[in-house]
């Protein structure tokens, strides 16, 4: 998703003290944790961890569909895609908010993904090379976002939850675009129904690698669990994501890239094939086909950004004392 | 805090309150760095209105925030649990009595 690999390390059972277990019974009983509450530093530093590389993918996922604001087909889709971006800096801000309340700074948060020590979702490292992607991209990359997220507003930490509600909101519009891009598309020319086709080719392996390694490879996320960061497994949301699109394709008489797909009536969902996980894994490490193009798109606004923060805060240092001497 | 975060480059940090509509009370709604308080109320806006969610904005940094201590709940909140009798429902009234 967008916080992949982010898991909880597993305590052992007498390593709890006292106040460890009244947490746990806490949010057994379902009580929501607020920043100022006691909580175990492995919850506040996996939390952290997770906050803020939901914020990262965030920020670092506005640059791909940046990408095409110029080259919008029409003056509608431009601005439409503009208020979606925007809302991406919006969740980012958020989520950097939610994070912080954590104790960690927006400038140390910032640090860590700048400083290439932080991850971002793997989904943003492939290129927008078309129109289409766009399309793709809301549809697929938004509507995976969607599913992770919704669990998330019931997650036991206050102003994750309360991040997450306003983003869901959101999504919905961005999820709907991207259809609605698909559609026009799959409605128009033979080589822009051919366009669509090849964007949904590219983009769904990687969207179905949004949801982290298979259950089987992720053994650290029953600690998640039990702190309730984390509601579903990976392959739950992924069920769940395959059986919700490949309907949705079906209207778009669009064909899903995977030969393993099939009905399975018997579970009431699809089967479907493996992705390939060693991509993912290079792709998480560093190695994707846009990771050092896209780090290096936010170190250079971070640098060229630096003159306008640091004149914001001489001209405020400079009213301030104005104000002061009146 | 402030003085530390000027040295230090940064933006302090401010908290956003909402009036969602005429009638209502002022929200919380999140926070925000901004380096005073104009540009607060501006990132205020893009951030948090961009869907008719708003009708009115406040901005107050949040170091000026007072806040209650957790550890303080029970000797704040609970007398407020242990008088029933505050409610209304408290008290039983009669069969057919109106009006009250």
């Amino acid at each position: 998703m967008y916080t992949q690999m982010v898991d909880a390390p597993e305590p052992g059972e007498g390593a709890r003290d006292e106040r460890e277990r009244a947490f746990e019974e806490k949010l057994e009983r379902g009580v929501t944790i607020e920043s100022t509450d006691w909580m175990p530093d492995a919850y506040r530093k996996t939390l952290t961890r997770q906050i803020s590389q939901h914020a990262h993918s965030e920020i670092v996922g506005m640059l791909p569909e940046g990408n095409w604001i110029t080259r919008a087909p029409s003056l509608e889709r431009k601005a439409i895609l503009l208020a979606k971006v925007q809302d991406e800096a919006g969740h980012g801000l958020y989520l950097y908010s939610a994070a912080e309340t954590l104790g960690t700074s927006r400038d140390d948060l910032v640090d860590a993904l700048l400083s290439g020590r932080a991850k971002y979702s793997s989904i943003f490292n492939y290129p927008t090379l078309t129109w289409a992607d766009v399309g793709a991209i809301g549809w697929l990359v938004d509507g995976a976002a969607i599913i992770n997220q919704i669990p998330l507003t019931r997650c036991s930490y206050g102003p994750y939850a309360r991040a997450m509600v306003r983003i869901c909101k959101e999504e919905s519009f961005h999820q709907r675009q991207g259809f609605d891009v698909m559609k026009t598309l799959c409605e128009g020319t033979p080589q822009q129904r051919a366009m669509a086709q090849d964007a949904l080719d590219r983009w769904w392996w990687p969207s179905i690698m949004m949801f982290g390694p298979p259950d089987a490879a992720s053994p650290n996320s029953a600690t998640s669990m039990r702190w309730k960061i984390k509601l579903f497994s990976n392959d739950a949301l992924r069920q769940k994501f395959v059986d919700q699109t490949v309907p949705q394709a079906d209207a778009l008489g669009l064909r899903v890239p995977d030969p393993a797909l099939r009905w399975n009536a018997e579970r009431g969902s699809y089967d479907f094939g493996e992705p390939d996980w060693n991509e993912f894994y290079e792709v998480v490490r560093g190695n994707g086909p846009c990771n050092r193009e896209r780090l290096g798109a936010r170190v250079r606004a971070h640098e060229e950004g630096a003159w306008v923060r640091e004149a914001a805060l001489a001209h405020a240092a400079k009213r301030a004392a104005k104000r002061a001497a009146a | 805090m402030s003085e530390a975060n000027a040295a230090a480059g940064r933006w302090p940090l401010w908290e956003v309150f909402v009036r969602s509509g005429s009638g209502l009370a002022h929200k919380h709604v999140g926070s925000l760095h901004a380096a005073d308080a104009a540009m607060a109320l501006q990132h205020a806006r893009d951030v948090y209105t961009r869907r008719n969610e708003g009708t009115s904005i406040w901005v107050v940094e949040s170091r000026n925030v007072v806040a209650s201590e957790p550890a303080d709940r029970e000797m704040l909140f609970e007398p407020a649990e242990s008088k029933t009798f505050r409610q209304p429902t408290y008290f039983t009234v009669p069969e057919g009595v109106k009006h009250l």
